[in-house]
């Protein structure tokens, strides 16, 4: 893995200089905040302007809803960071040059790629820890306190998730010679992911399965499947990530 | 160093063999074979499309050759062996980096893939910026270079670590005069420590610094030699005729006159002025002189040009006859 360390110390200043890391943690601390706060104000903001009747019907909000409101808003809005910053990792330093740049000197392709994929997994996690932070936060200031263990599993089951988008976003990035088209095919697998996660019996192990361990675990209660998704999806990184460094090692750049 | 003697086998710094590079119908690259010697300043001429630069991504591994194989100091290049064993420095003929960097944290990052730590990789930064003239903008975003500063940091992470093989890909195209003698210097000057190939289409570079040049043309090696040698063997001999303003509209008829001189080969009208080719210079000389007295055409310059490469380049390519058509 010649020259890892060097290239990974260049991409996380790059994450940092061009400003990826600092929006990441921002949107992913007011999402981590808003979402507590939505699941406490929404139905009260409904009552108040909705007829007594329907007002009767809507229940008092709960814990359970703000782990919900938090899995929703943390989970699209990271899916769609982890594209972003995934699409034109590879495909934009392929198009200016500056691929050709680096791996002319004493650095292999498998430690670039790397270098690249450590660094967004890095932004991503900040971004998640932060979001996990201030959803328990807020979470037990205006619900209640919840288990801190089991509710930072369910972040680093969150970051597992938006990691399997974003290394599948990676590899579209390592084939195309577009960030664009990279985009798309990170995008094509969300939906075909969406799509296989309705079949039953597989659900529980794509990335939107990883969603429903973690909310048992913040919430205290043993999730139904853990160890068998978890694995599934730890693989996914590993095996795409492997793939994307096959069709790069013998690209033309 | 002196061109290659029969009595002298030197080491062998790059070497192709059959190398081809075939991009779907277009072939770039046909069968070059070429051997340059260790320590010595290489030219790679040829005109825009020649297959210069495809020569030049093939040994650095960035390409894969179609047929045929090169090496760099006897290792293959396909792989990119050579770059890990930090045997090369390249400089893509349009640099690019990461606009976001300083020149210096670019120099930084490629000295810690060479392997070189702390006061060792200050030293060499500040060396190699002071060597390409960005002492005064390290520190400045690469985003704000311009295009002459780009080329000269290429040129400088280029040969940050002092590599054994420099391959340069039109090094001094975006520079101005001053900033294309400086990096001329600089080549001129790593010669010996370094086997230098540097492409150009700029025929009065390869010239002054080259120890030797190949001269390729739609892909194919026409010639391989010392550059002496070449003009030797190449360039005729030309003489410069610039009659004055009252005798221009006379300039066919004379060069049509002019043909029939002892000793001429060929007579180009080139822009206001004659271009005479003869095979005896000492025959040809006298006789010009006597038919243009003959004629009474006045004279603004009547002289012996000293052969060049342009002039190599141009019979080689056979564009001179296109030229003179």
């Amino acid at each position: 893995m010649t020259g890892l360390l060097p290239l990974f110390d260049k991409e996380l200043r790059e994450q940092w200089r061009t400003k990826r890391l600092l929006v990441v943690l921002i949107v992913f601390a007011v999402f981590g905040i808003a979402s507590p706060l939505l699941a406490r104000y929404t139905p009260e903001l409904i009552r108040a302007l909705a007829s007594d009747a329907l007002a009767s019907v809507i229940p008092p909000p709960t814990t359970a809803d703000a782990v919900d409101q938090f899995l929703k808003n943390v989970g699209q809005t990271g899916v769609l960071a982890a594209i972003l910053l995934a699409m034109g990792s590879v495909a934009l330093d392929k198009e200016r040059g500056i691929a050709a740049l680096f791996l002319t000197k004493p650095a292999s392709r498998a430690a670039y790629l790397l270098a690249k994929l450590i660094a967004i997994g890095l932004t991503l996690l900040i971004g998640t820890v932060a979001a996990t932070l201030a959803g328990y936060g807020y979470t037990t200031w205006l619900f209640e306190a919840l288990p801190i263990g089991g509710y930072l599993a369910m972040g680093l089951l969150l970051f597992l998730q938006l990691m399997v988008y974003a290394t599948l976003t990676f590899l579209g990035s390592t084939l195309a010679r577009s960030s664009l088209v990279a985009a798309a095919f990170g995008i094509a697998v969300l939906a075909v992911v969406a799509v296989v996660g309705a079949l039953p019996g597989i659900g529980p192990y794509t990335p939107g399965g990883l969603s429903a361990a973690g909310r048992s675990l913040a919430l205290g209660t043993p999730p139904e499947m853990l160890i068998g998704p978890l694995l599934v999806n730890v693989m996914l990184v590993v095996v795409v990530f492997v793939v994307a460094w096959l069709a790069f090692r013998r690209q033309e750049l | 160093m002196p061109p290659l003697a029969p009595d002298q086998p030197a080491v062998t710094a790059i070497a192709c063999e059959g190398l081809t590079k075939r991009f779907g119908s277009v072939l770039a690259l046909d069968h070059l074979d070429l051997r340059v010697p260790e320590g010595i300043v290489f030219g790679f001429l040829g005109p825009n499309g020649a297959g210069k630069t495809t020569a030049l991504r093939l040994l650095t591994g960035l390409a894969h050759p179609t047929a045929g194989q090169a090496k760099i100091a006897g290792i293959p290049t396909v792989h990119g062996e050579p770059n890990r064993r930090g045997l090369i420095g390249y400089l893509d003929q349009d640099p690019r980096f990461p606009t976001w960097m300083t020149g210096r944290e670019l120099l930084e990052v490629v000295g810690r893939l060479y392997g070189m730590r702390d006061a060792e990789l200050r030293q060499r930064v500040d060396e190699t910026l002071e060597l390409v003239g960005l002492s005064d903008a390290a520190r400045r975003r690469i985003g704000g270079y311009s295009g002459g500063m780009r080329q000269r940091l290429g040129l400088g992470q280029a040969v940050l670590n002092r590599p054994p093989v420099l391959l340069l890909d039109e090094p001094v195209s975006a520079l101005d005069p001053e900033g294309r003698h400086d990096v001329l210097t600089t080549i001129r000057q790593l010669a010996g420590g370094s086997t230098v190939l540097f492409s150009t289409h700029i025929l009065a570079d390869a010239e002054r610094i080259c120890d030797r040049v190949a001269i390729l043309d739609h892909g194919r090696l026409l010639t391989d030699a010392p550059v002496g040698e070449l003009l030797e063997r190449y360039a005729q001999p030309v003489y410069r005729i610039e009659p004055d303003a009252r005798h221009l509209d006379q300039l066919p008829s004379l060069a049509e006159a002019l043909r029939d001189v002892p000793g001429v080969t060929e007579v180009l009208d080139a822009f206001g002025e004659l271009r005479v080719l003869t095979d005896d210079p000492a025959q040809a000389g006298p006789a010009l002189l006597a038919a243009l007295a003959a004629r009474r055409i006045g004279l603004v310059a009547f002289e012996r040009l000293r052969p060049n490469l342009e002039d190599v380049f141009l019979r080689l390519t056979g564009r001179d006859a296109e030229r003179a058509a």
